[in-house]
């Protein structure tokens, strides 16, 4: 009976110590936490609106799509977050898109785990910078090995068609979802 | 004392001698700053776990030893892995899952059940901080040498030039199944050649037989 005892005490006491003290860490670094993923949703919305400086969430959807505008409250377009499957695993996207949907400003991958050296490629600007003032309608397109010829085609990386072909559709839905969204 | 410390840099090396806690060693060593960061993180889990363990280690009933020590060192992962998200945040998505997985790693289980139940606190947290640097530097050896070789830095720092060509494998996880092995032989190798010279001059040449000559 008393080992019984000995054995609830010990249990209820370590569980309750642990529990104290992993609520005090929670609450120091949650905020910190929060204040981390918004500085990355915000320095990728800026860096596909280069003169961007306000921006602000539109709350009627239920993806995250945020309206940009630049310093004399010039609307510049529209920021939204695009997911989907790659090679390896889901890619997360922020594009930028001009007012009329027609025309993207940029893309900036946030998320991916594809392979290094060859998928991880479509982190980089090389890759990114194609997506400047690509044309989406009716939708982008990619090509393979050669200079792309049309303003809606971009080349995919040598060695990664596959990770290149994921980033073009997920931007494709992605854009076809904003047009419904922001209609 | 200071037997506790040394013990799990050489003679009970977490990786090279015991190879244990795989997962992370193999997952995270592309590059040289991730191991750094997964040794920290272990070390500490390990450190504050050992001293807790040690600490109630009289009053915890032998039945229930395996569940209050699976407590403890959840809370401290868990501490662990909030606190490189809010002050850390692109070493713990680089890290990804490996960090709440430091909870089933067996090297910490294994030190409050080998030596931390049975130990003051003075001694485990030695042991503790032994095994807990043993396993940084070895993983910081292996993520170093893989980098090196599939990317031409050393934490991030540009080691061979442009003209190199990234040997991709070595990032990827045969890399690691292949930099672990080498490093497991070499390791061996020197820790053979050293016991050979021991033995020889304690007893002479004639009744040992760990050298050629």
């Amino acid at each position: 009976m008393k080992k019984i005892i000995q054995i609830i005490l010990v249990l209820t006491i370590v569980g309750i110590i642990s529990g104290a003290s992993l609520v005090l860490v929670y609450n120091y670094t949650s905020p910190l936490i929060l204040i981390n993923q918004k500085k990355i949703t915000e320095e990728a919305i800026y860096k596909v609106f280069p003169d961007g400086t306000t921006y602000k969430k539109i709350e009627k959807t239920k993806e995250d799509i945020f309206l940009v505008e630049d310093k004399t409250g010039k609307k510049l377009g529209y920021a939204f977050i695009a997911e989907g499957n790659g090679y390896q695993g889901k890619i997360d996207i922020m594009v930028g898109i001009k007012p009329d949907l027609k025309t993207l400003t940029g893309i900036e991958v946030l998320e991916s785990q594809e392979t290094p050296g060859l998928g991880q490629e479509i982190t980089t600007n090389d890759f990114e910078n194609q997506f400047i003032n690509l044309q989406v309608s009716p939708e982008i397109n990619y090509v393979r090995g050669k200079k792309p010829s049309k303003p809606n085609e971009i080349q995919a990386i040598t060695g990664a068609t596959i990770s290149s072909k994921s980033v073009v559709s997920i931007i494709n839905n992605g854009v076809k979802n904003l047009k419904e969204a922001v209609k | 004392m200071i037997r506790d410390f040394t013990r799990g840099i050489w003679r009970e090396n977490p990786i090279f001698v015991q190879v244990l806690g795989m997962c992370p060693t193999l997952a995270v060593t592309t590059k040289g700053i991730f191991g750094l960061s997964m040794g920290l993180a272990t070390l500490f889990v390990l450190i504050c776990s050992s001293v807790a363990v040690s600490l109630i280690r009289k009053i915890v009933p032998n039945q229930v030893r395996m569940a209050v020590f699976t407590v403890i060192i959840a809370t401290f992962v868990t501490m662990a892995d909030y606190f490189l998200k809010a002050k850390f945040p692109p070493i713990s998505k680089a890290l990804g899952p490996y960090v709440p997985l430091i909870v089933v790693n067996c090297i910490i289980l294994g030190r409050q059940e080998a030596f931390a139940s049975k130990n003051n606190v003075a001694r485990s947290f030695l042991d503790a901080l032994g095994m807990g640097v043993g396993f940084s530097l070895s993983l910081i050896i292996l993520g170093s040498v893989r980098e090196f070789f599939a990317y031409g830095t050393i934490f991030d720092v540009t080691i061979l030039g442009k003209w190199y060509e990234h040997w991709v494998i070595m990032g990827l996880p045969p890399g690691a199944f292949i930099t672990l092995g080498i490093l497991i032989g070499l390791f061996n190798w020197v820790n053979k050649k050293i016991t050979g010279r021991r033995q020889k001059l304690k007893s002479g040449c004639e009744k040992c037989s760990n050298c050629a000559s």
